[in-house]
């Protein structure tokens, strides 16, 4: 089992014909992820990848005619709110939305769309969703990570890439691997992750990455005291960080005294959780 | 990106938020020709993009010409914590009879813009809502609805403002909205806001801190930007798309990613050394790239030992070797590296830098341990 993406997503990708776009293509097909159909405006009616995937020019035409139900976004950060209210509005069920550079402003309007529609976000400026040994939905790296009951949660790209792959040398398999982005506003939070990981009866453990800024990793600490009874162990960013600086995530930063990493590892522990002081310690505490 | 006071206020005054008469002046000379122009008291403002401008000695009335000159004169040559003063701001004086607050921002947690107004203006605002948090009135604006007008009535009446003030109250606040929104502001600040002896409303001071993210729609906005707040090296890191931030330890770092570099600075911390830098190379990056980040690590004198965190997925480990050893073919450097290459075409980079004279290692722990020992 799993959550967000499996063997019955069939995933869209707006932006497909693009580098980064085509690049991803080519390796989530490889993984095995149902890849059905993707999107740029101006080239539907073309194929890529030797003519396996065909591409159209809205998310509504392709919808329809490939039956989609999931979308990975890889255009450029300026064009990421059309493609998200396009998604959105052809009713797309989960919309993964990878690029970097949202504006804030941007992200606060798509979450007012997106909120009043049953839609689920996750990210911008994340590295997507990973359920091993069934779907890849992003740009996470498909051989670091084993199928498992461990469900990972995280505001980060390659340190995350950093905890799969200690987990994956303790042969410790993953049930789903969930990126949610490093953006001061995004889609899916801490909260919306540990809640479908709860339920998730393949989920047996949880691993929570974290970083400076913003108060979530505490919001997400009162909810595991609450609502949370599998083991969490977590990993918080940016111990040394200095306040005032943005440190290069658009949501890492210590400003007017709070985001402090101290105050989130206080919290997460006195919710029972145990946190690792650097993330190859992390196997060791599941 | 922080605008000038002068900045701000041009741009508020833009969207029919009143300020003050002002000029901004390079030289005393100048300073001192606006201020004969305007006639009366000036205010002479030094523009440096740090708080505090007024205790460091930056701010000063003058009662005519020939003060404003002299002032100006001492303002342009100080620095207000190790920052330069190139511009002073010079606003006709203005008769104050009470200070309050408005400003609008983002709040992560609602993902919604907040407006907020205070009586207690002309302090910082984050010692009010520490010390007396029930005297900031805040109210949540739909993005994509604005602001509207029951609101800004709500936050004058939360603040005790006078009716007759409401109508220009409003007005502000509406002309601050359309700011905020209309250059991508993460912050647009107006503290204080006066009400003068003759019973108008000004803003005396403010302040914007514009969207990075969001330039590329602003260009005006963007050229606008003031790099002495940043280091030399953190202006070249920028125009090479390389995230870095200069620390005062002695181990630099570069990793691929903000989250791991980050870490890895925790870690080198937590093995008892003291970064030098946050650096992040970004997903991808070429050999060029990784070349320019090398030698902007190797220009701060006191970095003693590097190490290098790659963890390969978009980012190949050979092209980062590669660029390494290109950066290395034009410095001449004596400080010890350590290298931890992981992922897409480790060993195609481990063995590009065999014959280097590098330690490599495995783990993130090891790494760390390794570069704290060779900074000894």
């Amino acid at each position: 089992m799993s959550i967000l993406v499996d063997k019955n997503t069939r995933l869209l990708v707006q932006g497909i014909t693009g580098t980064e776009g085509l690049f991803h293509t080519e390796r989530m097909v490889a993984y095995g992820t149902n890849v059905v159909s993707g999107v740029t405006p101006g080239k539907g009616g073309e194929w890529v990848l030797n003519g396996k995937i065909p591409v159209f020019d809205s998310v509504k035409i392709a919808r329809k005619a490939t039956g989609a139900n999931t979308s990975v976004i890889f255009v450029p950060a300026r064009f990421a709110a059309d493609a998200m209210y396009e998604a959105a509005d052809a009713g797309i069920e989960t919309i993964v939305c990878i690029s970097e550079g949202v504006p804030v402003q941007d992200m606060m309007r798509v979450r007012q769309f997106l909120d009043r529609r049953e839609v689920r976000l996750v990210g911008p400026n994340c590295p997507g969703i990973l359920t091993p040994g069934e779907a890849k939905v992003g740009i996470i790296p498909g051989n670091i990570a084993d199928p498992g009951r461990i469900g990972v949660v995280s505001r980060s790209g390659t340190l995350t890439y950093e905890v799969l792959y200690a987990l994956k040398n303790l042969e410790m398999g993953v049930s789903t691997c969930v990126g949610i982005g490093g953006d001061p506003i995004n889609g899916t939070n801490f909260i919306d992750t540990l809640r479908m990981f709860q339920e998730d009866p393949g989920t047996e453990k949880i691993v929570l990455i974290g970083e400076i800024g913003g108060t979530d990793e505490e919001q997400a600490a009162e909810y595991i005291t609450n609502y949370v009874s599998k083991p969490v162990a977590a990993f918080i960013a940016g111990q040394t960080a200095p306040p005032g600086k943005r440190m290069g995530h658009a949501g890492a930063i210590v400003q007017g005294g709070t985001g402090l990493a101290e105050d989130k590892i206080k919290a997460l522990k006195s919710a029972g959780v145990k946190v690792a002081q650097h993330p190859e310690e992390i196997p060791s505490l599941l | 990106m922080k605008l000038h006071e002068y900045l701000s206020k041009r741009i508020f005054a833009d969207y029919g938020v009143p300020i003050p008469i002002g000029k901004v002046a390079e030289t005393p000379e100048e300073a001192e020709a606006v201020a004969r122009e305007m006639g009366g008291r000036v205010i002479v403002k030094s523009q440096v993009l740090v708080g505090g401008r007024g205790k460091a000695g930056g701010i000063k009335l003058a009662d005519g010409p020939d003060e404003a000159r002299e002032h100006a004169e001492d303002i342009l040559s100080m620095n207000i914590k190790g920052l330069p003063v190139r511009k002073v701001l010079i606003d006709q004086a203005v008769d104050i009879r009470e200070e309050i607050y408005l400003g609008i921002t983002n709040d992560r947690g609602e993902g919604k813009p907040v407006i907020m107004a205070s009586s207690e203006g002309g302090v910082d605002i984050e010692e009010v809502a520490a010390a007396t948090p029930e005297k900031i009135i805040k109210c949540h604006i739909d993005p994509m609805m604005g602001l509207q007008n029951y609101q800004s009535r709500d936050l004058a009446a939360g603040i005790d403002l006078p009716r007759e003030h409401w109508k220009a109250f409003g007005k502000i606040a509406h002309g601050l909205w359309q700011a905020y929104k209309k250059s991508d502001a993460n912050l647009a600040e107006i503290n204080p806001l006066v009400i003068t002896g003759g019973g108008e409303l000004l803003a005396v001071d403010g302040k914007m801190v514009i969207d990075d993210n969001a330039l590329f729609r602003h260009p005006d906005l963007a050229a606008m930007r003031d790099t002495d707040i940043e280091a030399q090296a953190e202006v070249e890191a920028r125009k090479h798309d390389l995230s870095y931030i200069k620390l005062d330890g002695d181990i630099g770092c570069m990793v691929n990613g903000a989250g791991l570099a980050m870490t890895t600075m925790d870690i080198i911390k937590l093995f008892g050394g003291e970064p030098a830098n946050f650096l992040d190379i970004g997903g991808g990056a070429s050999a060029e790239k990784v070349a320019a980040a090398l030698r902007i690590i190797l220009t701060d004198q006191s970095v003693k030992a590097i190490l290098f965190n790659i963890f390969g997925g978009i980012t190949r480990c050979d092209l980062v070797a590669q660029g390494i050893l290109d950066a290395l073919e034009d410095i001449d450097t004596d400080v010890p590296m350590v290298v931890r290459l992981v992922g897409t075409n480790a060993e195609e980079g481990r063995q590009l830098l065999a014959d280097a004279e590098m330690t490599t290692a495995d783990t993130l722990a090891e790494a760390a341990r390794l570069a704290v020992a060779a900074a000894e």
